[in-house]
């Protein structure tokens, strides 16, 4: 089954006075438990696409299509509970809420949930473990390294256990060990859960680690490349 | 912006407190020179208020009525109106034939007496004076004056009394155009036997006194007029009337400077919040969330303030209990009829009203903000800098 099928996108958006093409007819399809690098130079249309399957912005044209169903069409109500049960984001700049604690951050999508807390508190304890960041689950964002800010990213990304992980540049702040550590993380997990990691980057090092990398330029598809993961 | 909350949360309860203590003050005074809460009367009296229309002194399922505990003291009177000679000046005033012993339970005579005594039997056959009008009348303490009025058959009827007590009042208009007889003395003078004007009945409570004037009114009967105070007298029940729209008023308004700064901050939490709400909306939190959420902490916000104010508003009031000196602007006051000590005055209901008021207008005026935060783009949101 796809996790994820794009027909046709199309999305212009204005920067000041110019109007630029983010998709340009883009088509794909990526199959569940898939491991896919987006690459292209900055403007090149990555994070735009990231954000239309995400449900974060909606296409001009085209259809997007989420474990079978039909995404683009939904209100914003429904996109948020798409986002919230079916998809977890890693961003570049962390963004973890900078008053909570590491758990805190972790159990935040939980909780929008509905889980009960004692539920919560276990799962999040389990999750900050597998990602390698037991005994700092009582830390706020600006007491961790980036590293390890972005560790608990991927936490919270996973903690509702989605189907598919959305991450735009998520190595871009982190020094090449951090950077290693954290695909390493994604690549376990992508083995464990069988979770679709789809990796918006232009890191050649990040793309050594997908088992296909789509590359885009001008809001357009123009490679797709099958390779053996690093 | 908490402090403001507080601070104006303050300023309405203390404010009003002070204000209700101001009327409550006026009214109390007013029903003390001579109203009551209650009074029976025949019911031509306020028309025409002559010794014609007396009625009989209180006796049988009225009487016992008088003696229950929600009466808290009652006296009848003699009222007419009369003229009272000097040998100098002749003046109008209205001549009140009271008894002593009961007349000190319901009003001011008694303890505003500043010179000479008070009545002492209800055939005390001595006159009480206001001083403003022994001023009038360049008379004095122990001076011979005549009093002369109109019997039942439309008759002159006078006599000579002697001013035994001399008493001040905050109202000028009662030194000036009230004397008091004893009531025995006034009825012989009269000739109307042991029939009276009037019957004052003093209350537990001058703000509540439908129940009393029911239990009254259904006691004396179909033959007489039974009325409360503010129907008595119009001026004070209006005053209190507009006081409560005025507390209103005054809450709205206070609330109304408040909600500015309340809406103003909001929106800059709001403001400088976009990155964080945008991230909730990514993460799959729905406008509807981002809605409540806002509202839910606003709501929060204005119950924390309102905790602080209330305490504020009472650990201010509490010390000022035994009044506040307000002599320097006291002619002022006296001309509204107001003493020149303040008590503020605490009611529940406006503390309630202030609380309730904050909540339900603090509540819509978080709307625009919680709304404007819910329809944030969530991609442009999370990338503000």
């Amino acid at each position: 089954m796809k996790s994820v099928r794009c027909i046709d996108l199309c999305k212009t958006y204005r920067q000041g006075e110019i109007e630029v093409t983010g998709l340009d007819h883009v088509n794909l399809e990526i199959e569940e438990g898939g491991f896919v690098c987006l690459s292209a130079p900055s403007g090149g249309g990555k994070t735009t696409l990231l954000n239309a399957i995400g449900g974060l912005d909606t296409p001009d044209s085209g259809e997007i299509w989420l474990a079978g169903n039909r995404v683009d069409n939904l209100s914003k109500g429904e996109l948020a509970k798409m986002r919230l049960h079916q998809i977890g984001f890693v961003f570049q700049a962390y963004n973890l809420i900078p008053v909570l604690t590491a758990r805190e951050n972790v159990e935040f999508v939980m909780e929008v949930q509905g889980v009960p807390a004692a539920d919560r508190r276990t799962r999040s304890l389990e999750i900050l473990e597998e990602v390698g960041l037991a005994g700092l689950e009582d830390r706020r964002p600006a007491q961790m390294s980036g590293g390890q800010q972005q560790r608990v990213a991927v936490a919270r990304a996973i903690a509702s256990r989605p189907a598919l992980v959305l991450a735009d540049e998520p190595t871009a702040n982190l020094d090449s060990q951090s950077a290693d550590q954290l695909m390493e993380l994604f690549v376990e997990l992508n083995k464990n859960h069988g979770t679709t990691f789809v990796i918006a980057t232009h890191d050649q090092r990040v793309m050594g680690y997908a088992k296909r990398v789509i590359r885009m330029l001008d809001g357009k598809i123009v490679g797709d490349e099958q390779r053996e993961a690093a | 912006m908490l402090a403001a909350i507080v601070i104006g949360v303050w300023a309405m309860i203390f404010m009003t407190a002070l204000m209700r203590g101001m009327v409550d003050d006026m009214v109390k005074d007013g029903i003390s020179v001579l109203p009551g809460h209650v009074q029976i009367h025949h019911p031509d009296f306020r028309d025409d208020p002559t010794i014609s229309n007396v009625v009989a002194p209180p006796d049988g399922q009225l009487l016992e009525v008088l003696g229950r505990p929600e009466v808290v003291a009652w006296a009848t009177r003699v009222r007419v109106p009369a003229v009272i000679s000097s040998e100098r000046d002749t003046r109008g005033v209205t001549l009140v034939g009271i008894e002593p012993v009961r007349e000190r339970g319901i009003s001011f005579v008694a303890d505003d007496i500043s010179e000479g005594r008070f009545l002492e039997s209800r055939d005390d056959r001595g006159l009480v004076v206001g001083r403003k009008l022994v001023e009038k009348l360049e008379t004095g303490l122990g001076k011979r004056v005549v009093i002369m009025s109109q019997d039942p058959e439309n008759e002159i009827a006078d006599r000579g009394f002697r001013i035994v007590g001399i008493f001040d009042s905050k109202l000028a208009q009662y030194e000036e155009g009230y004397v008091f007889g004893g009531e025995g003395a006034i009825q012989d003078l009269l000739g109307v036997g042991d029939a009276i004007s009037e019957v004052a009945i003093l209350g537990t409570d001058y703000r509540d006194v439908t129940g009393l004037h029911r239990m009254v009114a259904d006691a004396a009967g179909p033959d007489v007029e039974v009325l409360p105070w503010n129907e008595i007298d119009t001026y004070l029940g209006s005053m209190l009337a507009v006081m409560d729209g005025f507390v209103v008023v005054w809450i709205v308004v206070v609330f109304l400077a408040l909600s500015f700064g309340l809406v103003n901050t909001l929106v800059m939490a709001v403001f400088e919040r976009v990155r964080e709400i945008g991230l909730m909306l990514a993460l799959g939190m729905t406008p509807r969330n981002i809605l409540s959420q806002i509202l839910a902490e606003s709501i929060l916000l204005l119950i924390i303030g309102l905790a602080i104010g209330n305490l504020a508003a009472w650990a201010a009031i509490e010390p000022l209990k035994d009044g506040i000196d307000v002599s320097i602007v006291g002619e002022g006051m006296e001309y509204f009829g107001a003493a020149s000590v303040l008590y503020p005055a605490l009611y529940l209901k406006d503390v309630v009203l202030a609380n309730v008021i904050v909540i339900v207008l603090g509540f819509f005026a978080s709307l625009s903000p919680a709304w404007r935060a819910s329809r944030y783009d969530p991609v442009r949101a999370i990338t503000k800098v």
